[in-house]
Parts: structure tokens; sequence; C-alpha cells
């Protein structure tokens, strides 16, 4: 199978699980690891959250003793074998008569009693606080990948503010190591004691935002712009993983955010305007790339942008993703090929991928068109994007 | 017998004329007669609990550990797709229709179904809604099939409209599976209203009755609505519409209403007639009268008229207003009334009772105390605050497992037990049902309880692979669930054993039975009540 990762082996993992499980009984540290219940919470929300889980959880444990002890007493005394003779007018006592009454005043009271409490927390973590001075991040749900927009942050490029943002997404099984799944390229930093605005939204289908120390979740829904917020409060690194089905990779989308002070924060933030402005110097300059230097460009960023649809050998996981490999598309006219990359293809997984640079899309249509052995000879310059652009405008 | 063919010998070949089954193939699909269609969804039940069954093995399989070993994780989507929607659809709803085919007529002293041609047509949509349905699952396998239905049973749009042509198959087996349900609700409801035994008031009925009448209600009211959103989705998909699609002006939480509109609703159409059978048995092996008639019948009707107005608490995360979830919240906690209410209503009757613990009975005690189990995880869910980390984890997975396999599988399972002597007229090995009984529900709860962990610990739902910290739960999920999954082959062993070889059984099967079934010899003739029975002569 073309896309197995196979980590671990059978034998290694039965042999051991059945260890961890032995050791989990013995010990309460393994048991910790484990993972019984949510983590420890990380933001003021989350503990908000963690405390009436629990509350309604020992509300639960209780009802469901008190059901049980009932049951089991009746098991045990009202048997035949023990010579019980039925009480035949049991539901004509009184409590038969009134049962229909005091039942559902006593189950009243238990809701009311987790209705009041939950009502508290939701008002407490549901609507983000008004009025007060908030850091704000987009968060983009990408079939499968995760875009982060930090709204409160600009560099100015070609005279026009562009919001600092990031693309997070999955590393390979090898560098994730323990963090298989849940281990990405470039984390979505957050600064500790200051209140966060998450804003979701999707470019494609459903997905949900969903870091367990952080609690509160959401979906990003195409055409929605949906909020939370956090309030963190200690520094760390969390991991969580997209929550809505979203297709082939929904497993391969994970978010990790790295809490820490502010002034870290702020250096990172300064570090990323300078990426940006060096990519767009880069990305702006007049010069006719060389094959050496488009291929070099076009293989990262197709293994890093394209790869998890079409695979990094090119070969795709057909039907869903079709293979490049000798196709008409990557091996036809250039023009077709540079249309459907920066247009998509509706009713696919095929997004319009527009919003790349012009230096990113010429070097990955160029290394489309001569890796593994597509031998086109084609060289793809930026200035040929910005034409099929200025065509595709009107 | 042979007596009375040479007294009277050309009378019982007249007789048999009329009041035999037809022989051979005909007998099964032109059949009007309420014991045969009954039986045969009983038998189609059956089979797609095994189709179900198998797809549930082969995902345990693929999470057993972490990686990707068996199954692509589209093929894996789709087979969690089929098992819900075959369980739901092909498993649950069928069996349950198949006990109302048979008892409720037996029950209420009818003659047949009031529509006895519609009954037949309600039950062979089904093979050809099977067929759709197997359809969309063999085509992506072919070239030009397109992709697999990665959606999850609940269709969600934007992803639904990426899905290839078996999301079309799989539409139109929804549409078929849709007018059955109704067409058969239909029947059921005429037959209730109108062919009861002179007498026999609304509030004498068995509760199994009362329980499909109100299952009955429901489904009218919400399968149309499931009906509409998939044409929705089938014109955006294919003529240009732009109902669920942002770009083109729709919104693609709407069909999250239309779905979860009957999707919740759904759930109660599958667990009422299961508590319907609990109030058949538990009285018969307590020995003493049902606790609180009244109560269950207000209760099943409050199920459905507040079960019906809760459904977005299936959608806490899509960014509702606080309004909005707050009344949802509140809506969905107080469905803990009526429910606990009947729940308190079958302990109370098993109270102060003199129980004996045939298979039927240990069933149902074990559907009490599970199924109570799965009711306060619920109510745990409905905590807004608290679901924004449940929500779509596996915790969800454990909790609706945990209220449908007791109250309405193992609902079902109990039902078999208490009316297969009386349908086959041949007792079931008890010492083989008791064993099944055991290894089913203990393999059960092994499977599902760590399930809540792993879902706390912030395991998502509806993935093919995970990190390695979920091995450990996973694996003995997946090894109870193999066990659980083989158990059923014991299952059919009982069952075929049962009509081969089983025991002469008597009319009055068991010793604290009361009702009308009862009073029909075992098996009953192919033809019941058809004189009246006379209530004032019969114990009830």
């Amino acid at each position: 199978m073309a896309v197995s990762t196979q980590p671990y082996t059978v034998a290694g993992v039965v042999s051991g699980s059945l260890f961890a499980l032995g050791a989990a009984l013995w010990s309460g540290a393994a048991r910790a690891e484990l993972g019984f219940n949510f983590p420890e919470p990380a933001a003021g929300v989350a503990q908000e959250i963690y405390n009436i889980h629990m509350l309604t959880t020992t509300i639960a444990t209780v009802l469901l003793v008190i059901i049980f002890g009932f049951v089991i007493y009746s098991l045990i005394h009202h048997r035949k074998s023990r010579g019980y003779v039925a009480d035949q007018n049991f539901h004509q006592s009184w409590f038969g008569h009134w049962s229909w009454v005091i039942v559902p005043v006593l189950v009243l009271g238990v809701d009311l009693t987790i209705a009041n409490s939950a009502q508290k927390t939701l008002e407490k973590v549901w609507e983000v606080p008004k009025g007060e001075d908030m850091l704000d991040v987009k968060v983009i749900g990408h079939q499968w990948w995760w875009e982060y927009e930090y709204l409160d942050y600009s560099v100015e490029i070609d005279g026009k503010p562009q919001v600092v943002r990031i693309e997070s997404r999955a590393t390979t099984p090898e560098q994730a190591g323990e963090h298989y799944l849940r281990d990405v390229d470039n984390p979505l930093v957050l600064p500790v004691g200051k209140k966060v605005r998450f804003l979701h939204t999707s470019a494609d289908v459903n997905h949900a935002f969903w870091v367990p120390e952080l609690a509160v979740k959401k979906d990003a829904i195409p055409g929605y712009v949906t909020e939370t917020w956090v309030d963190l409060n200690r520094e760390g690194t969390f991991r969580g993983q997209c929550a809505e089905l979203c297709g082939t990779w929904h497993s391969r989308m994970p978010i990790v955010v790295e809490s820490v002070s502010e002034e870290r924060f702020n250096s990172w933030i300064d570090g990323q305007k300078q990426t940006m402005l060096a990519a767009a110097t880069e990305a702006s300059m007049d010069k006719t790339w060389s094959m050496e230097e488009l291929m070099d460009k076009g293989q990262s960023a197709y293994n890093t942008k394209c790869g998890a649809c079409h695979q990094i050998n090119g070969k795709g996981l057909p039907p869903a993703f079709p293979g490049l490999v000798g196709s008409a598309i990557a091996t036809g006219p250039v023009a077709g090929h540079m249309d459907i990359v920066l247009n998509g293809k509706p009713g696919t997984a095929m997004v319009a991928w527009n919003t790349l640079s012009d230096l990113e899309l010429a070097a990955i249509i160029t290394y489309e068109r001569n890796a593994w052995g597509n031998d086109t000879g084609d060289l793809v310059q930026p200035r040929d994007i910005k034409a099929a652009r200025s065509v595709a405008v009107k | 017998m042979t007596t009375t063919t040479l007294d009277h010998p050309h009378e019982h070949a007249h007789e048999h004329e009329h009041h035999g089954p037809p022989r051979g193939l005909k007998r099964w699909l032109f059949s009007t007669n309420h014991k045969d269609i009954g039986t045969m969804y009983l038998v189609f039940a059956l089979t797609m609990l095994f189709a179900g069954g198998a797809s549930a093995m082969l995902i345990r399989m693929e999470l057993f550990m972490p990686g990707l070993q068996l199954l692509e994780p589209d093929l894996y989507n789709n087979l969690v797709t089929n098992h819900a929607l075959i369980m739901i659809f092909g498993a649950v709803m069928p069996a349950a229709a198949g006990l109302a085919n048979w008892m409720i007529p037996l029950m209420i002293g009818a003659p047949d179904m009031a529509l006895p041609r519609m009954n037949n047509l309600s039950f062979w949509i089904l093979p050809a809604a099977a067929t759709m349905l197997i359809l969309s699952f063999v085509v992506p396998f072919f070239p030009g099939g397109g992709t697999q239905i990665n959606t999850g049973w609940t269709l969600y749009p934007p992803l639904s409209l990426q899905v290839g042509m078996s999301m079309d198959f799989l539409i139109f087996a929804i549409h078929l599976l849709g007018i059955s349900s109704v067409l058969a609700s239909i029947n059921i409801i005429v037959t209730i209203f109108n062919m009861r035994a002179p007498g026999m008031r609304m509030l004498d009925m068995p509760i199994f009755v009362w329980t499909w009448l109100v299952t009955a209600f429901l489904l009218i009211l919400v399968v149309p609505v499931l009906a509409g959103g998939v044409t929705m989705l089938l014109f955006d998909r294919h003529f240009g519409t732009s109902f669920f699609n942002a770009a083109g002006g729709g919104d693609p939480v709407l069909f999250q209403h239309l779905f979860w509109f009957f999707g919740h609703p759904e759930v109660y159409i599958l667990i009422l007639p299961s508590f319907g059978v609990l109030a058949a048995i538990i009285p018969t092996f307590a020995r003493k009268p049902l606790f609180g008639y009244n109560s269950l019948v207000g209760a099943m009707i409050a199920i459905m008229v507040i079960g019906m107005v809760v459904w977005a608490h299936h959608q806490y995360t899509i960014g509702m207003s606080l309004g909005a979830v707050t009344y949802f919240m509140i809506g969905t906690i107080i469905i803990s009334i009526p429910v606990g209410l009947m729940v308190f209503n079958y302990m109370a009757t098993m109270w102060k009772g003199s129980m004996t613990f045939e298979t039927p009975m240990l069933f149902a005690v074990a559907i009490l105390l599970m199924f109570s189990f799965g009711g306060l995880t619920g109510i745990m869910l409905a905590v807004v605050p608290a679901d924004m980390q449940y929500h779509d984890s596996m915790f969800v997975v454990a909790h609706f497992h945990y209220v449908l396999l007791p109250g309405a599988v193992f609902g079902l399972f109990a039902g078999v037990f208490y009316w297969l002597p009386k349908w086959t007229g041949h007792m079931y090995n008890e010492r083989l049902a008791k064993i099944f009984f055991w290894v089913n529900v203990i393999s059960f709860n092994i499977t599902f309880f760590p399930q809540h962990f792993i879902g706390l610990a912030g395991m998502p739902r509806r993935i093919a692979d995970y990190n390695v910290m979920f091995t450990e739960f996973n694996v003995v999920s997946s090894l109870a669930a193999f066990v659980f999954g083989l158990s059923h082959l014991l299952l059919l062993y009982i069952i075929i054993d049962t009509v081969r070889r089983g025991k002469k059984a008597e009319a009055r099967v068991w010793e604290g039975a009361k009702g009308l079934e009862w009073e029909l010899p075992s098996p009953p003739p192919f033809h019941s009540w058809t004189t009246p029975p006379n209530l004032a002569a019969v114990a009830r």
C-alpha cells in the first residue's frame, strides 16, 4: 500500500501495550501518562471547562452508584430462587400512584443543579469579552493544514500592508517521533498573559480547531467566521488535532500551540516579519531564474504544499488525487498547467493556489514539469505567472 | 390430524388452499402475511447485522495500533460511514419493524396488519436499498468510479460535495430506506388505530405497541426532512444549486440542521421499540404487573415531543449564539426526566418481584444498567462548555455506543430470545444463550469503556491513524471488539439450532407471561385472531 506509514510493528505494539498496561496497573506515574482524563488546563477558560466537567462527572457517578445500588439490591433479594413472593400490588401503593410526580421532581432537581452550574460556566467561556485588548488570530482550516494570521501585526510589501501569517503542516513520522501525527513544522506561537481571540474559518470543507489544554473547540466552516477565546496562563507546548472529519488526511492535521512569554512572542513576531520581507524581496526581483534554482525551490515548496495529496513521488493517490508523473496537465501545454494551479478545479480537493507568490508558483510548476521523469524542459518564470494571473482576472 | 383428515377430507383440503402459506419463492415474494413479512424483516436485519459488524471489525483492526496498516484512509472513512448506515437503517430499524410486524397484530388481537400489500412493498424496498448501498461501496474500486464516501454517515457538505458518484448511490439508498420506513409507519399507525380487538382501549394496549405508535409518528415526522436534505445535496452536486455551498450564497450549516432534525429523533426511533420489549419482558420474569403504565405512555410522548426540538446539541461547535446554545442545552438536559422515568419504572417493576433470570431477563437487567450509564454520559455531553472538549472525540463514540447497543440492539436480542419460542414453536438452548449473553455483554463493555478515556485524553473520532499515547486503550478496545463481533456467530447458531432442533414450546412459553400473544399456540397458526379474542376471558 503506497500510503502506509508503519512506524510500529504488530508484535512491538502488542507487547509494548501489554507491558504498558501492566505498568499502568502498578504505578501511578504510568497511569498519568496513559491519559484517563483531560490534560492539565493551560488557560483560565480551560480551567472553567475542566471544573464543570469534573462536577458533571461526579454527579453522574453518584447517580450511577444509586441506580446500580437499587438494581443490585433487587437482583440479590427479590428473586424466586430465594423464595421471594412478588408484591402484586406494589404498583398500586401510594408510591405507585405518585412516583410519576416524585421521580420527575427529583430528576428535575438534579437537572437544574447541572444546568445552573453549566450556565454560569457557559457565560464565562462562550462569548469573547468585549472592549478588552486582545490578540486576534485568524485560524483558517485547509485540506490538510492550518493557516494562522496574526491580524494585529503586518509588514508593508509593495506599499500594501500584509498580515503576519504562518502555514502549519504535519511533519513526517521520522521528524515527529513520539509526537507522531501531533507535530507540525510551524507551531502557533501565543503569548502567556494576554487574551487571545481566535477567528475560525475554512478555505474548503469543515474542520475543527481543538487543543485539549485550551479546551475551546470550534468548527471552521467555509463562509462563516466563528470565534473563541483563551487566556493562556502557563508556558508550554500544547498539541491537538483537527476534530471535524475533513476528508482523506483528517488524521494528519495537527495543531501545536507554543505558549511563550510576551517578550519571546514579540521577538518571534519580529523574526516572522523579517522572513516575510526577505521572501517578498526575493520574489519581486526582476530576474530570470535558472533551472537549478527553480527546481531547488520548487522541490521544497512542492513537498510541503502539494505532497500530501499528489505525493512526494508525484504518483498521487488515484482516484481522489491524480498522479502528476506523465499526466496530461503536467506534460501538456504550460498554459493549462498554470490555469489549474492558479484557479483550482471546482468540485474536487484541488483548490486555487493563487495566494502563493509568482516565484513560488513558477518554481512549483517548473518542478512538476521536470521532476520524476517529466522531462519537458519547460522553464516557467515568475513573470509568466504574473501574465497568467492577469489573464485569469479578465 | 390424521383422524381429522379422514373425517373431513374435502373440507380440510379446502382449508389448506385458503389458509396455508403458498409454497416456494412465491410465499415470500408476494407475501401479505404479517408473520412472514416479520420473519423476512428479521432475517434481513440479521444479515445486515453481520455486514455492519464486518465493517466494524475492519475499523477496529485498523485502529488496533498507530500507523496505517490495513486500510487507505478513504476506505476507512467509507467503512465508518457504512457501519453507521447499515447498523441503523439495515439492522436496528428492520429488526424493530420485524418485531412490530410479528407482534402488534398478535398483541392487539388483529388478524393481520391493516395494509398487507403495502406491508409487502415496504419490506421489498429494503433489498433494493441495500443493493444501492452496496453499489456505493463497490463502485470506487472500478476505474472511473470516483472517490469513496469519506464523510461519515452525517454526510456534511462541503465534504460530501467532493465525493464521487458513490454519494449519488448513497443518496438514492437513503431515499428508498426512507420510503420503506414511512410506508411501514403508516401501516403500523393505521393498524393500531383501527384493528384493536373489540373492547381494547388505547390505554389497554401493551407498552410495546405504544412504543411503536410513538416511533411510527416520529418516523413520519422526521424522515421526510432527511429525504429533503439529501435531495438538496443531490441538486448541489449535479444541478448547479448552492443550498450548501457558501461560495454560491448557500449555507453548509443548513444541512447540519436538516440532518440532525432527523438524526436526533432517530435515536429515539432506534431505542423506543426496544424499551417496549423491556416492558413485556420485565413483568414476565419479575412475575408482577408493570409499574407505572400511564407514566410510561406519558414519558414516551414527552420524549417524542422534546426529542424533536433539541437537535442542535449535535452541533454545539458551529458557532451558535449564547441564547441558542443555552436553549438547546437546557432542552437536552430536560430529556433526562422522561427517560429517567422510563428507566425508573422498569427498576420499580423488578423491585419486590419474584425474579428468575432467563436470557431475555439477563439482557433486560444489563440494558437498565448500561443504558443508564450511557444516559448519564449523555447529560455530561449536553453541558455546552464541557462539550467544547468532548465534541467529536472518542468520548462521544463511547457514549452513543453505550446508548445504542444496550438501548436498541440488546433490546432486540432480548425480544428475539423472548419471542423466538412463540415464532418457531421451538425452545432455544438456554445454556448457549446464557453463554452468548455473558460473552456479548462483557466484551461490549471492554470494547467501549476505554474509549471514554482516550476521548477525554484528546483522541478525535473518525481518524484512521493516531498518536502512540492512545495505543494501550485502542489495543484493549480492538481485542474485545473481535470477541464481541465473533460472539454474534453464536447468536446465529442458537437461532438456527432453535429452528431446526429446539424442544417443542408451549403456548405460554414463560411462567409469568401475560398478553394476547401467549393465548395462541406456539407457533401461532398462519392466520391468527381471525375471530377477535374475548378480552374478558383472557388473563392480562
